[in-house]
């Protein structure tokens, strides 16, 4: 288990390292073509939540229509009070849309009776932000507890359990309470207890954000470990886009009940188009730093001042931040200010910020000069030589 | 003296019989009755919002009523079910009746406590109704339940004092006449510390027991 997780962030960090256009690109493009022509698993139509409040009605969500694919890591994100919750409820019925259907296979689950809908969440695992174990049962009997209570046999069962803790690696706190384990090893029984009846779907509710960053990237490592030997569907919720960067295939951004923005992750990381989505990306781009944005003029005052540029990559083009073609075809003495480059699902996407001095071209011909190596060329102003 | 030490050892016996036999019936009749107020109210899964009112109300009522009065007053529903107003099994009746719904509000306070996350997450694994106050309910609630269940036999104690009004016996009734009516001071002594020793054997094997249950911490 800690085994395949190191090979995952192995596999991560050789692709982040590599230069080269062609080694690295093929897995992440391989998997995003495959999952283009996958099959719907999840279909939202027209889905609308109102809840009764004290001050009248409060519509939770309104007009949401979503696809979520066979066998990739679909993630919704938003602020919270934005309605991911609800969303994510309907799809196991914890959640009753008051407005359109949530389809499974095909099927719209809200006409289910009790017992299918017994059948169908135990075709869905859950996970939970506070992990939701039963304090008064050992790992054991948590993750026993579902297959108990759908009649499987003891002997059935204690096999099941046995090979499920061994996946998340917990093999030596089979008889340990939750309240003597780590948040990340809680997780990882709740991860146990909700693969218990071999789901083919897994919903996680904010499923990492009581725990550390180290953690929280030991739990996504397994749950994309788990997404690509299962095949399973994973819809997870959210606040922070580092979950979502780490292992989404596809993203929704909610605000106020509705989506705002969807996509693929890399393009709605490389351009992101509503402003929720730009400040739930805020704190993982760079901007200018303070002692630079007070030194930026609108004009150049002397001949030698520096020009300072952002060139941004948004990845549609699949092209690359090439340095030496940069420099050829800029010219003068280029420095690089800042850069925020990111590799999502094998295309690049981010923002440069260089500064050029002494170039022999005018301002308009760096630009288009720079706009043949990336998608899109900024002016920020010029920054006085001192 | 071996006549007083029989006594005694009568009113020890008759107390016990009272207390265990009433709480006994509390504790049988006292959780289905917390895990319907729980689990009846409004949002609650088994819905029924009028009987939950109704229910609440008859626990109010005989909660109201001083135990004294409330045994005076249940003298022919005691009759009806022991076939006898006098004595120690007349006690026990109108003990139960008290007892149950004291015990019951007790339970319910522990039972509101449990996690809705744990509710949520059993409902999202396939649990059934049952299976959820079964696997979910009582054994998170447990601990304090057990709590609840010491504070009962407690307070039974003391209000088994009372049932020698009834000739129910007893120590508290030993204790009321020797030392009230004879001035026997002696007796009262012997009968308090022994109603002590028992209450303190009572709270602490209650409270080593849901210690030992409570896995929270």
């Amino acid at each position: 288990m800690t085994g395949s997780i190191t090979s995952i962030r192995q596999a991560r960090n050789t692709h982040e390292a590599e230069g080269d256009q062609s080694s690295h690109a093929l897995p992440y493009a391989l998997a995003a073509t495959t999952l283009e022509h996958a099959e719907t698993h999840i279909r939202f139509q027209d889905i609308g939540k109102t809840y009764s409040g004290e001050q009248g009605p409060v519509r939770a969500l309104h007009g949401i229509d979503l696809v979520v694919r066979k066998g990739e890591i679909f993630g919704i994100i938003g602020r919270s009070g934005a309605g991911k919750s609800s969303l994510l409820r309907t799809i196991n019925r914890l959640e009753q849309p008051s407005e359109g259907q949530v389809l499974i296979d095909g099927e719209d689950i809200g006409r289910y009776g009790t017992s299918e809908l017994v059948a169908l969440r135990r075709r869905i695992g859950m996970i939970f932000q506070h992990f939701n174990l039963l304090s008064a049962k050992t790992v054991r009997q948590n993750v026993e507890l579902p297959l108990k209570v759908a009649g499987v046999p003891r002997q059935e069962r204690q096999q099941k359990v046995a090979s499920l803790l061994k996946l998340v690696g917990l093999e030596n706190k089979h008889d340990a309470y939750p309240a003597q384990l780590s948040g990340g090893q809680k997780q990882r029984v709740g991860i146990a207890r909700a693969l218990v009846h071999d789901p083919d779907i897994l919903l996680c509710d904010e499923a990492t954000s009581a725990l550390d960053p180290e953690t929280t990237q030991a739990i996504l490592a397994l749950l994309r470990d788990i997404n690509r030997s299962l095949g399973l569907t994973i819809v997870l919720i959210t606040h922070e886009m580092e979950v979502i960067r780490e292992i989404c295939d596809r993203v929704v951004v909610l605000e106020c009940g509705a989506i705002v923005e969807q996509g693929p992750v890399w393009r709605v990381f490389g351009d992101p188009h509503h402003d929720v989505t730009r400040t739930l990306l805020s704190p993982l781009q760079q901007t200018l730093s303070d002692d630079l944005k007070a030194h930026l003029l609108t004009q150049p005052l002397r001949q030698n001042d520096a020009l300072l540029l952002e060139l941004r990559l948004n990845g549609t083009n699949s092209r690359e931040p090439d340095l030496g073609l940069l420099f050829s075809a800029l010219g003068g003495q280029l420095t690089l200010v800042k850069s925020a480059i990111q590799r999502l699902q094998g295309r690049t996407v981010g923002h440069l910020l260089v500064s050029i001095r002494h170039s022999p071209h005018a301002q308009e011909e760096l630009i288009k000069r720079a706009r043949r190596i990336f998608d899109d060329v900024e002016v920020l102003g010029y920054v006085a030589a001192d | 003296m071996s006549l007083l030490i029989d006594r005694l050892w009568q009113g020890l016996l008759d107390t016990l019989l009272m207390v265990g036999v009433s709480s006994l019936i509390a504790l049988i009749a006292g959780i289905p009755l917390a895990v319907f107020l729980v689990t009846s109210g409004k949002g609650g899964m088994f819905e029924a919002v009028r009987l939950n009112r109704l229910i609440g109300s008859i626990v109010n009522l005989f909660r109201s009523i001083p135990f004294l009065i409330l045994m005076v007053a249940l003298i022919p529903f005691t009759r009806l079910i022991v076939g006898t107003t006098y004595g120690v099994w007349a006690a026990v009746v109108p003990l139960a009746i008290a007892a149950t719904p004291f015990f019951a509000r007790i339970a319910e306070v522990s039972l509101r406590e449990v996690d809705q996350g744990l509710i949520e997450a059993a409902q999202a694994m396939g649990c059934r109704r049952r299976h959820i106050v079964w696997h979910v309910l009582l054994p998170e609630a447990l601990p304090g339940i057990i709590s609840g269940f010491t504070i009962t036999l407690v307070t039974m104690i003391n209000s088994s004092a009372m049932a020698g009004a009834i000739g129910a016996g007893g120590l508290g009734d030993l204790a009321y006449r020797y030392g009230y009516q004879r001035f026997d001071f002696m007796v009262m002594l012997i009968v308090i510390i022994g109603l002590v020793l028992l209450v303190t054997l009572i709270q602490l094997g209650g409270d080593k027991l849901a210690k030992a249950m409570n896995h929270r911490t």
